[in-house]
């Protein structure tokens, strides 16, 4: 390539290189000469410096003022409507402001107005002398061979192998941060209890949905029945067992082999935990039949029986096997047939384990 | 002791300061310190403040943080909700989003305060991000202070790691969700993931111990390890001295600047203000984080649009972008009976990875291909560097299409076009944009140089028209004076450095490697003009204008 872009006239075969000055360079012309302000010549530029700076100093305790009679004067506890807590937080803010705004552009104007604006040079030293660097290595040469560890390495080896040791308690001691995951995330609370099956509840209020409810259409928020009334774990166990009910056109759905009893009159319910990294799908669009994922956009087909066909996820959504019992009440036949949520390393496993 | 003969000698202070300074000195002896710092020079420029100002953002942001402690609840144990909040009058919640909401409504400032807090993590993490920006682009963390731009990286780490506990917090559904997304990404690890994230949690997902932990390492182990590294930081700059800028009387040995007593002081000091100013007007008029909007976390609702904060969201973004199914294939795999989920690890981790590698080691990548040992104290102005200047600017561009890509769902409702494009557009620029970037930035500073040559070598345009005796007409340049011409010559043009042999006489593969590495830096070149040159342009006198067309020609064919 050559100098074929150097930038150098085409008569000068040569470059300037880094550390040898090969080409003769510019004199540096050292500082340039400094310039006076205003404040520094007229008497008047300083007085009136000094008074804007003393300006911006009061400035600031009227800020001060605003905040404590703010603070003080408007009393949330007589009135605690949302326009006066908003009042207060302005003008707590505006009073910070000014008495922080006052002090700093007051100080800034003095330093760059009247302190002396002569610009310094000084010196920079070696971070390290040669002399130091000497003694410091002798030192340390000194204090390994006083230490003999050179000569004798049973107790180098010893040593390392104590210190590799160690720390492993260090590690040990979170073993109580939470329990082991076993097989906990292959289940849910929709597996049948006592063989009576679950009712779809819906989300919050956990009423019991009747299939007639459902219409073309429409896509319900569900839970299982008893969520609400557990003692304890409320959140960890909505957090897998929530689900989204909707119904289509029978016509509409494909049904893969073994699916066939899966739904209720073209009524279906999926999981509503997104198999990606587990936000809520909550998002139906019920022209195209697309559940859509808020979070990161995972779109998965409906009618396929939420097959992926946009966006980060990378398995269907969990299929929930439902039905009807005696009362027309929507009903889980069984727990999921895979572990829902996102994929961890067991799941595979967690997979056969729940089929087999 | 050593008390009463320093107390002896006949030096009276002038000040009643000096006197208070003595009488301290008498007793703790700091008269050493104040000697060395007291007038220590300090060179002056708009782009070092960006430091200052995380410095100054991570200062409101410990005595914003301890005010809330006094009245935040850390507990995820359940709750109705009895403030003066209204719309969630008795609604079922955890104590900390009810201490949360209690400190929006209930407390005097307690708003503002929230408010101020938030806004300073955001100005703290973007100041950074900006401060580190200036570094690299000014090749302020070559020798000697490579080891301080790894610290700053760490600071970097820590103040996301520290935005991320903080803004999870409130447990309001926003954050939940947040946490919902880490728990996802954390699963996907291989072996371990399902283990860390039980630990993590305190059983299931989401338990009822995250809150509390977060808590700790959110108020006590990252801002301690921050503040540590504050110190270190802070230490390596007084060890070294600030760098300059490159300019007249400014050189490697020397550190031209104002004394830190009284301007510098006075002017950094005031900043302080100045920047709590801002975070207060801030804070006073732009809600940040309204929590009362999103409720309590529940795993079924999620809001749409939702995103993390903005330095997060290079992440998220990448989550965003990479597809989980290309045609029929996969990127989950099942391998041995276990599953390996490529969709959500590869984003998770690699440009996150790929990032902070490269930020680590650059001070040593680019150490070895130009060989050069010396120490830098004068910066580089970005344009001087400009292959260095083009793989910044196409770093920062990688990065900003990831942080893009965590809005795509809000520029498609913005701008009304199809979300799907969106993404499909982001992810062609994940890999073009910093190609693009590159070429573009390399061309851009390589003809900021040739301006400089050329105003060097030919004067400034004056706007004077002249017509000549023969009916030309020229424009008429006048000369710089010395000082602004040496800003416009004085710098180095490194050159590309062949493979030279080693001990042995062999020119080893590594170090082939390294000369094309540097042949790819530092080929193509605009040296900066020399005094021949300068004289040989006089010397065409009244043809400059003319001369300077031929002279264009030449240095960009």
């Amino acid at each position: 390539m050559g100098n074929h872009s150097d930038g150098s006239p085409n008569h000068s075969g040569t470059v300037a290189t880094a550390g040898q000055n090969a080409v003769e360079k510019f004199q540096d012309p050292g500082l340039p000469p400094h310039r006076l302000r205003l404040a520094d010549t007229d008497p008047r530029a300083a007085k009136r410096a000094e008074r804007q700076v003393a300006i911006l100093f009061g400035i600031s305790v009227i800020g001060t003022v605003i905040f404590l009679v703010s603070y003080f004067a408007i009393d949330l506890h007589t009135d605690g409507s949302i326009a006066t807590i908003r009042t207060q937080n302005l003008l707590l803010g505006l009073g910070t402001a000014f008495a922080m705004l006052g002090i700093g552009t007051g100080i800034v104007h003095w330093a760059k107005a009247l302190m002396p604006d002569h610009e310094v040079s000084e010196e920079r030293h070696a971070i390290r002398t040669e002399e130091d660097r000497q003694a410091a290595v002798r030192i340390v040469d000194d204090i390994v061979e006083e230490t003999g560890i050179k000569r004798r390495p049973l107790i180098r080896n010893t040593l390392l192998g104590a210190v590799a040791l160690a720390p492993l308690p260090a590690l040990a001691v979170f073993g109580d941060l939470g329990p082991r995951p076993d097989d906990k995330l292959a289940h849910t609370m929709w597996a049948p209890q006592d063989g009576k099956l679950k009712r779809l509840t819906r989300d919050p209020d956990g009423t019991p949905i009747k299939a007639s409810d459902v219409t073309i259409g429409s896509a319900f928020h569900v839970i299982p029945e008893g969520l609400n009334e557990l003692p304890e774990g409320k959140l960890s166990a909505k957090a897998k067992a929530v689900v989204l009910l909707m119904r289509l056109n029978p016509e509409d759905l494909t049904i893969s082999k073994g699916r066939e009893t899966w739904n209720y009159n073209g009524i279906v319910a999926y999981s509503k935990i997104c198999t990606h990294v587990g936000c809520p799908v909550a998002l139906y669009e019920q022209q195209t039949h697309h559940l859509l994922c808020p979070c990161h956009q995972s779109t998965f087909d409906l009618t396929k029986e939420c097959k992926v066909i946009f966006g980060p996820a990378s398995r269907p959504l969990p299929q929930l096997p439902i039905s009807v019992d005696a009362e027309g009440y929507l009903v889980a036949t069984s727990d999921f047939k895979e572990p829902v949520g996102p994929s961890y390393w067991e799941r595979d496993e967690h997979e056969r384990l729940i089929n087999s | 002791m050593s008390a009463s003969s320093t107390a002896e000698v006949p030096f009276t202070a002038k000040t009643k300061v000096g006197r208070i300074t003595d009488f301290v000195d008498q007793r703790v002896g700091g008269s050493g310190i104040l000697r060395e710092f007291g007038r220590k020079v300090f060179p002056d420029h708009w782009s070092f403040m960006f430091g200052e100002v995380a410095l100054y953002s991570f200062v409101i942001l410990l005595m914003s943080g301890t005010f809330l402690t006094f009245f935040f609840d850390p507990s995820m144990a359940e709750t109705h909700y009895s403030g003066s909040y209204t719309p969630l009058y008795n609604v079922e919640m955890s104590v900390a989003y009810n201490s949360s909401l209690n400190i929006s409504f209930d407390i005097r400032g307690g708003l503002f305060f929230r408010q101020v807090h938030h806004w300073a993590a955001l100005l703290f993490v973007a100041s950074l991000g900006v401060h580190m920006l200036r570094v690299f682009f000014t090749g302020a963390f070559r020798k000697p202070r490579e080891m301080n731009w790894v610290v700053g990286g760490v600071l970097l780490i820590l103040a996301m790691a520290e935005g991320f506990t903080g803004y999870s917090l409130p447990d309001d559904l926003l954050s939940g969700n947040g946490l919902r997304i880490i728990d996802g990404v954390i699963k996907s690890i291989p072996v371990i993931g399902t283990y860390i994230s039980f630990f993590l949690f305190g059983g299931e997902f989401p338990g009822t111990a995250i809150i509390g932990r977060l808590y700790v390492l959110h108020i006590l182990l990252v801002p301690a390890m921050i503040l540590l590294m504050i110190v270190i930081h802070l230490f390596m700059v007084v060890v070294h001295k600030h760098t300059q800028y490159p300019g007249p009387g400014r050189n490697d040995g020397n550190v031209v600047g104002y004394p830190l007593g009284p301007v510098y002081a006075a002017k950094a000091g005031g900043f302080f203000f100045i920047v709590f100013g801002v975070v207060a007007l801030m804070a006073a008029m732009f809600t940040i984080n309204p929590i009362w909007n999103y409720g309590p976390y529940d795993p079924s609702p999620v809001s749409a649009g939702t995103q993390p904060d903005w330095y997060i969201g290079f992440v998220d973004g990448a989550l965003r972008l990479m597809p989980g199914v290309v045609n029929d294939f996969h990127f989950e795999y099942i391998i041995f009976g276990h599953v390996l989920t490529l969709n959500v690890l590869l984003p998770a981790l690699v440009p996150a990875g790929i990032i902070f590698t490269v930020l680590f080691t650059y001070p040593w990548i680019e150490r070895w291909i130009t060989k050069d040992d010396r120490e830098h104290h004068v910066l580089d102005r970005p344009r001087n560097a400009p292959t260095r200047t083009a793989i910044g600017v196409a770093g920062f561009t990688w990065y900003c299409v990831m942080w893009a890509a965590a809005g795509s769902d809000l520029i498609a409702t913005h701008f009304h076009v199809a979300l799907n494009d969106v993404t499909y557009w982001l992810r062609a620029l994940f890999f073009l944009g910093p190609v693009f970037a590159f070429i573009v930035t390399k061309r851009v500073a390589l003809a900021l140089q040739r301006k400089d040559r050329e105003i060097a070598l030919h004067g400034r345009e004056t706007g004077r028209i002249v017509r000549l005796p023969h009916g030309e007409f020229i424009e008429v340049h006048a000369p710089l004076n010395d000082y602004k011409q040496y800003r416009l010559v004085g710098f180095e043009s490194p050159v590309p450095l062949p493979a030279e042999p080693n001990e042995h006489g062999v020119v080893t593969r590594k170090e082939k490697r390294r000369a094309a590495l540097s042949r790819w830096f530092f080929e193509d070149r605009v040296a900066p003009a020399t005094p021949a040159e300068l004289a040989a342009a006089h010397s065409h006198g009244h043809h400059e204008a003319i001369e300077s067309g031929d002279e264009q020609r030449t240095l960009s064919h």
